[in-house]
């Protein structure tokens, strides 16, 4: 085939024309709707948990549609797929953002996509809803963080292993990048508070899952519990090679702040029946709420066998959160409905939550569940009410003296 | 020390399990076979799958999912790899389009998750094996525990490495599969049907592949990526081992799960790994050929 000037510029037009036609259609269609953005993993090894994730989301849309919407609007989900890099991530943020004119996204689950989307919230002054507990170290008035940070998982789980299980001896262990690290920093500040000490803080690649000899040094360490920060698919590896090299949780408890319902399930609930985990939510909390919640999930995915688990649950309530802001504020305006995101309570599937006003992350009630045969956690541990949340105590942010605030990070205190 | 040096052989054994099938793909075919990860993926699924749906114990996912890999490896072999021999870096991105193909199904559940079917057992999540109950835990020699799912590897590595070796050095099949790794052109001359030998060892190298997937399924997860870090694992032991040769196939494998057991002990699991490619970095600069080499005359 011969290809002269005139037909290339032909095929150049028309293929420009049949490219912009969806997005012409999709706008004019949505005028009359609310558009939110969804940016998780749609593709990629991070896909496993991150669809999950963005299924909540749309879960929770469909029901807020249900009842009759937003300020009166239905809502649509632009789902954007980040898949698993970084830096699509940062892209796909920008295009919500900046080319859909969307500024309500909810989205992104490890720490290296949130710190790469973060500037373009910044400077864009859009709002994302992050549902992922993280490590905490991080003060932005652009985001609204659902999950746990470090006090709220750690805070309650190191004092208990001290002075409940009356464990002295800790091995620390965790996957090799900042979530693991500055998870282990505030452990050995909470051991140190608490009169306990660390024998060992090792690290293993992400993704790794080989864990003979990491195991077999925790054998021979002397120790008398382990803190397990270890993420994604490792953790299965890990149990399994744990009870393979005949440790026991009765003796040496795995006591986790990642391990949830989804990885007991794939590493067979015999691994882990015994060990511990810390988490403000559990699928087994007795509530009419969790149970309903359970059941519509499942029912979305088409699958009755499905687990919920913490980041689920606060993916999903974050949708009502900003529901209820945006009718309070009366407008979608960004720094209308922040100005309200402050105090906002919602009775979510494991209880009720709070927005703190100060930071923007989530008074949230810590909780400690021992996982039993069957797959499922009993709650050995409860506090009465919510804690506030501080992303900075590692860094001895307390709730008197706060470093991060309305005004933003307080920096000379750090 | 027994323990330490029975974790080195225990790494030693997963690798050998996945570099035997590549050993023989790459080179006794000079194939870069990328959808090898892959392979030792389907393997694990088809232990997932024959559990679900078919009710069978562990032991016999063995066999089938070394038919299954086999077939799929023949069908590999006859659509895309035969048009590209002699074309290396062609078969390197021909099976690692493959391999991302393969990983796709899974995950799609085979396409049918765009209907909203779901079929039990794939999909994009992690899946669930169960180890048959005496190989959990340990087994006490004297005052040394070792682990029973381990030393089963162990054994079926062995298995495994003997059945190959009795293949290609014993049996007529052999010869010819050795003529060909020596001499394609010649092999041909001397009447032997170098096409067929081909897509026989091909699936040959792939039924290995999906055995080791088998055996990765009981201790590691079994999701769609696991064989994405399998395969550079698997070429790192090949090459440094020798192309074409079993013999430094089985060294290889050896000297650098033991390496790693050792310094991982020693230090930790990050370091050991760095060690490890090291090694392999210096075996390739003084013997560019790999330990094991056979000469050309």
């Amino acid at each position: 085939m011969r290809i002269n000037r005139r037909d290339l510029l032909k095929t150049a037009g028309a293929t420009t024309a049949a490219l912009a036609m969806p997005g012409i259609i999709g706008r004019a269609l949505a005028a009359d709707k609310i558009q939110v953005g969804a940016l998780y993993s749609q593709t990629g090894g991070l896909s496993v948990v991150e669809k999950l994730l963005s299924t909540a989301v749309e879960l929770a849309v469909d029901e807020i549609n249900a009842a009759g919407g937003v300020l009166g609007k239905q809502v649509e989900v632009v789902v954007e797929d980040g898949a698993s890099d970084p830096k699509t991530f940062s892209e796909k943020a920008r295009k919500l953002i900046l080319k859909d004119k969307i500024p309500t996204v909810f989205g992104c689950h490890t720490s290296a996509s949130r710190k790469a989307v973060l500037p373009v919230f910044e400077r864009r002054n859009a709002m994302l809803y992050y549902q992922t507990h993280y490590e905490g170290f991080e003060c932005s008035r652009n985001v609204l963080y659902t999950g746990a940070v470090p006090n709220q998982q750690l805070g309650n789980l190191v004092p208990w292993m001290v002075n409940t299980l009356g464990k002295k001896k800790v091995f620390i262990v965790g996957s090799n990048y900042v979530y693991p690290r500055e998870m282990a920093k505030v452990t050995k500040k909470l051991l140190n508070d608490n009169g306990a000490e660390w024998v060992a803080d090792e690290y293993l690649e992400l993704g790794h899952s080989e864990w003979a000899a990491m195991v077999k040094k925790i054998k021979d360490s002397g120790c008398d519990a382990v803190l397990s920060n270890v993420v994604g698919d490792s953790i299965i590896a890990f149990y399994r090679e744990f009870g393979n090299q005949g440790l026991s949780h009765d003796e040496i408890p795995i006591c986790a702040t990642v391990t949830s319902e989804i990885e007991i399930a794939a590493m067979g609930p015999e691994f882990a029946a015994g060990s511990y985990t810390s988490f403000p939510y559990f699928m087994s909390l007795d509530r009419p709420e969790n149970k309903s919640f359970i059941e519509n999930f499942r029912k979305k995915v088409n699958d009755p066998r499905i687990v919920t688990y913490h980041s689920l649950e606060a993916a999903y309530f974050q949708v009502f959160i900003w529901k209820q802001a945006v009718e309070q504020a009366g407008s979608l305006e960004v720094d209308a409905v922040r100005e309200v995101l402050g105090g906002q309570s919602y009775n979510a599937p494991g209880g009720p939550v709070t927005i703190d006003g100060d930071n923007l992350h989530c008074a949230l009630t810590p909780r400690i569940g021992q996982w039993q045969a069957d797959g499922q956690s009993k709650i050995v541990d409860e506090y009465s009410e919510n804690i506030k949340p501080l992303p900075y105590s590692a860094y001895g942010e307390t709730a008197d003296d706060l470093f991060c605030t309305p005004k933003g990070l307080l920096k000379e205190k750090l | 020390m027994v323990e330490v040096l029975f974790i080195g052989l225990s790494l030693s054994s997963i690798l050998l399990l996945i570099a035997l099938g590549l050993a023989i793909t790459y080179g006794a075919m000079g194939v870069i076979n990328m959808a090898h990860g892959d392979m030792v993926m389907i393997g694990a699924y088809v232990t997932v799958m024959s559990k679900i749906w078919l009710g069978l114990d562990f032991y016999f996912a063995i066999p089938l999912a070394f038919i299954v890999t086999a077939l799929i490896g023949l069908l590999i072999e006859r659509i895309v790899i035969r048009r590209l021999y002699g074309r290396l870096l062609d078969t390197l991105l021909a099976t690692w389009g493959i391999s991302i193909l393969l990983q796709q199904a899974v995950r799609l559940e085979l396409g049918l998750s765009f209907f909203g079917l779901h079929i039990e057992g794939l999909g994009p999540g992690l899946q669930k094996v169960d180890v048959p109950e005496f190989l959990r835990g340990t087994i006490s020699f004297g005052d040394t525990e070792l682990n029973g799912y381990r030393m089963f590897i162990i054994l079926v590595t062995i298995a495994l490495t003997f059945v190959t070796w009795f293949l290609l050095y014993r049996t007529a099949f052999g010869v010819q599969v050795r003529a060909i790794i020596r001499n394609p052109e010649m092999a041909a001359a001397s009447g032997i049907d170098v096409k067929r030998v081909n897509s026989l060892t091909f699936a040959f190298g792939s039924g290995l592949a999906g055995v080791a997937g088998v055996m990765m399924s009981g201790f590691k997860t079994v999701f769609p990526d696991m064989g994405a870090t399998l395969v550079v694992d698997g070429f790192m032991v090949v090459v440094a081992g020798g192309v074409g040769s079993i013999y430094g196939t089985i060294l290889s494998s050896g000297l650098l799960g033991e390496i790693n057991a050792l310094v991982a002990l020693a230090s930790n699991d990050i370091i050991a790994r760095a060690v490890v490619f090291a090694v392999v970095i210096l075996v390739i600069i003084l013997k560019p050929k790999g330990l094991f080499s056979f000469k050309e005359r």
